[in-house]
């Protein structure tokens, strides 16, 4: 096994624009979708009219589009920081963007162009029975863009475990195994960004194995109808590959808070036994918990069920007792001085933990019997979501604060807490929403629910603002790094 | 049930970003050597797994005690009704059922997913299923109060979903539909 350090803040320019390349794309199509998003909410608050056909064309985008750039942003960071303790191959990094940006293109022309409006989830059989809104051609653009972006990262999590592998001995070694079961001493053990490349890169390969058997199989049928799939079996299926998949974003972009915030505290992050068996039992769990998305689909077998709900339970343990744990103790009484990017970082680990406990509510069946497909599973997902949004725009507000000098003229802590308080407000009103029962993914809402709309709206607009100015210093940060000459910096 | 999952949802979100607040804005004073107290905070974690496990047990215990997929003995005969979904309408039979006696919905659908969900006449949730092709869910619920239930789809099934919506009839035990309660 190596410990070997690779000096990533020596990169050569082409890893450096590739990372920044990652960072402009997400943060467009971040504000882009968000911005979808900020119309839904208004629409349903009644601010303005929506045509419901084109709200669940914006859905579709919104979510397919989200869960993407969580996943392009959660690849920056992974590969940011991988890289300095293995070596990856830009070109396949890059290669991913591009099949991104081209699944985008086919996603994006089969909303826009064919009205393709089945939910990013594109339950089987609806893709192929629209009610005469989209075409068969429009699905298969759509399932085919998801393909896209599913091999390229697939190409780019094989090319991380090759780099791992070669540097580590194998995933197992990366993982910790061998501390954990005190077979070789703690000091020596993974890296922490290492450690968690190597969990997420097992499940998402799973992950997108399964999403990609689901997708071909409802491209064929598609075309040819008698070539039915059990509804159920692609259920699973599609859940087993989202759950996992937009799992996994967030446990990429933790891997910010890793490396970062020691950086502030002056205080390293300790890698020990107990964090190994955190990321192993994540990995597990990650892998085994989607069934909470099945709970209201009584003709599944009872014991897969009560063991989605278990696991659900149990996922938030190394969660809260390793990493936010871990935040905490690396962060108390530090002396740290907070600016814009520790203090995403920070919050960003804030959200991933109460996020997780409506998830850990909804998942208990009971609950899940009144609670299932109401606004609480996007109160749930947004708060986790957003986190995992304030891991990135830290990540890229402190990445490009070191390599530039240029101000923000103050602008970036008002982007902080605009962000901040809208994110409070606007998950609040989701989640106020679920317990009052409204429905998720309802174009039109009853004058009953409309409160809660106007309250998310408000909260939306304001992260929505937050977001724009946090983007847009990053933005001129990397403009400025590369159009200004080394001696003038 | 869902005010006390709110309540306790919003106290235990309220607690966890107190915790975090805490030590962002402690965090500042820096002490001379942290290191004595960042093991002090490593020594309670044990506590805090031991404490986490015992609700985790206690919880999914309970949890389990109640769940919707288990037959239970009702009072009186079970009524039958045949729920089938398809874009974007419901098709239920019969429509009205008595209160205090189980109901038996066999819920399926004739085309893509849709959500069977009970509205009661406060607009809250009081149990649900999924209706789905090739497959036939059987919930099962007792409804104590008499009067009008909607039902709204909860799975998102195409361009018309939230139209899909109907009401069936609650009525007291022994009463007729239509006649007074």
């Amino acid at each position: 096994m190596t410990t070997q350090t690779i000096d990533t803040r020596k990169q050569p320019l082409d890893a450096l624009n590739a990372v920044y390349a990652y960072l402009v794309v997400a943060g467009l199509v971040l504000l882009l979708m968000m911005l979808i998003g900020l119309i839904m909410r208004m629409a349903q608050a009644e601010w303005f009219a929506l045509d419901p056909g084109l709200f669940y064309i914006l859905m579709t985008m919104h979510g397919a589009g989200m869960v993407g750039i969580a996943a392009v942003g959660g690849s920056a960071i992974m590969w940011h920081f991988v890289r300095r303790y293995v070596r990856v191959s830009t070109g396949a990094f890059l290669a991913n963007l591009a099949l991104f940006l081209l699944g985008a293109l086919c996603i994006l022309g089969a909303g826009f162009v064919g009205g393709f409006a089945a939910g990013w989830t594109f339950l089987f059989p609806l893709p192929a029975i629209s009610g005469d809104a989209w075409s068969i051609n429009a699905a298969a653009a759509y399932l085919v863009g998801l393909l896209f972006i599913g091999i390229g990262f697939l190409l780019f999590y094989l090319d991380v475990a090759r780099g791992i592998i070669a540097s580590y001995g194998s995933l197992a070694n990366a993982l910790g195994v061998k501390q954990v079961f005190g077979l070789a001493p703690e000091k020596d053990g993974p890296p922490a960004a290492v450690t968690a490349s190597s969990m997420v890169l097992i499940v998402n390969t799973l992950g997108l194995i399964f999403g990609a058997a689901v997708l071909v199989l409802s491209l064929v049928n598609l075309y040819v109808p008698s070539f039915a799939i059990d509804p159920l079996v692609a259920k699973n299926m599609i859940y087993f590959f989202g759950h996992v998949f937009i799992n996994a974003t967030i446990y990429m972009a933790v891997i910010a808070v890793y490396e970062i915030l020691p950086i502030y505290a002056h205080h390293a992050w300790r890698t020990n036994r107990v964090f190994y068996l955190g990321w192993i039992s994540s990995t597990v769990m990650v892998l085994i918990a989607y069934p909470h998305h099945l709970l209201m689909d009584f003709v599944m077998p009872t014991w897969v069920l009560i063991l989605g709900q278990i696991i659900s339970w149990c996922s938030g343990l190394p969660v809260a007792l390793v990493t936010a744990f871990g935040t905490l103790t690396v962060v108390y009484r530090s002396g740290i001085k907070w600016d814009t990017a520790s203090g995403l970082l920070f919050a960003g680990m804030l959200a991933w933990i109460t996020g997780g406990i409506p998830g850990i509510m909804d998942s208990t069946i009971p609950i899940n019997g009144v609670m299932h497909n109401t606004l609480w599973v996007p109160g749930h997902f947004h708060t986790y979501l957003l986190g995992m949004m304030a891991m990135l725009l830290g990540f890229a507000t402190f990445v490009t604060k070191e390599r530039s000098s240029a101000s923000d003229y103050g602008a970036a802590p008002i982007g902080f807490w605009l962000y901040v308080i809208g994110s409070v407000v606007f998950v609040m009103a989701f989640l106020a929403g679920g317990s009052a029962s409204v429905p998720r993914r309802f174009a039109v809402h009853l004058p009953e629910w409309l409160p809660y709309d106007r309250l998310g709206a408000l909260g939306g607009t304001l992260i929505v603002s937050g977001t724009l100015i946090l983007v847009l210093v990053a933005l001129l940060r990397i403009y400025w790094d590369l159009h200004t000459p080394a001696e003038r910096r | 049930m869902q005010d006390t999952v709110w309540i306790v949802t919003v106290v235990l979100m309220a607690s966890a970003a107190g915790i975090f607040l805490w030590v962002a804005t402690t965090a500042e004073n820096g002490a001379e050597d942290s290191g004595p107290l960042v093991a002090s905070l490593y020594r309670l974690r044990p506590w805090l797994f031991a404490l986490a496990l015992v609700v985790i047990i206690v919880s999914n215990y309970k949890a389990l005690t109640a769940l919707p997929y288990v037959s239970r003995p009702g009072i009186g005969p079970v009524q039958a009704v045949n729920v089938l979904g398809e874009q974007w309408s419901w098709t239920i039979t019969p429509d009205h059922v008595e209160a205090g006696r189980p109901v038996e919905f066999h819920v399926s659908s004739k085309d893509v997913n849709h959500g069977f969900a009970i509205y009661d006449e406060r607009l809250r949730i009081v149990a649900q299923t999924q209706a789905m092709p090739h497959y036939v869910n059987v919930l099962r619920y007792t409804f104590t109060e008499p009067g009008t239930y909607r039902i709204l789809c909860l799975e998102y099934c195409g361009s018309n979903h939230h139209a899909m919506a109907t009401e069936i009839t609650v009525v007291a035990a022994g009463v007729q539909p239509g006649e007074a309660r």
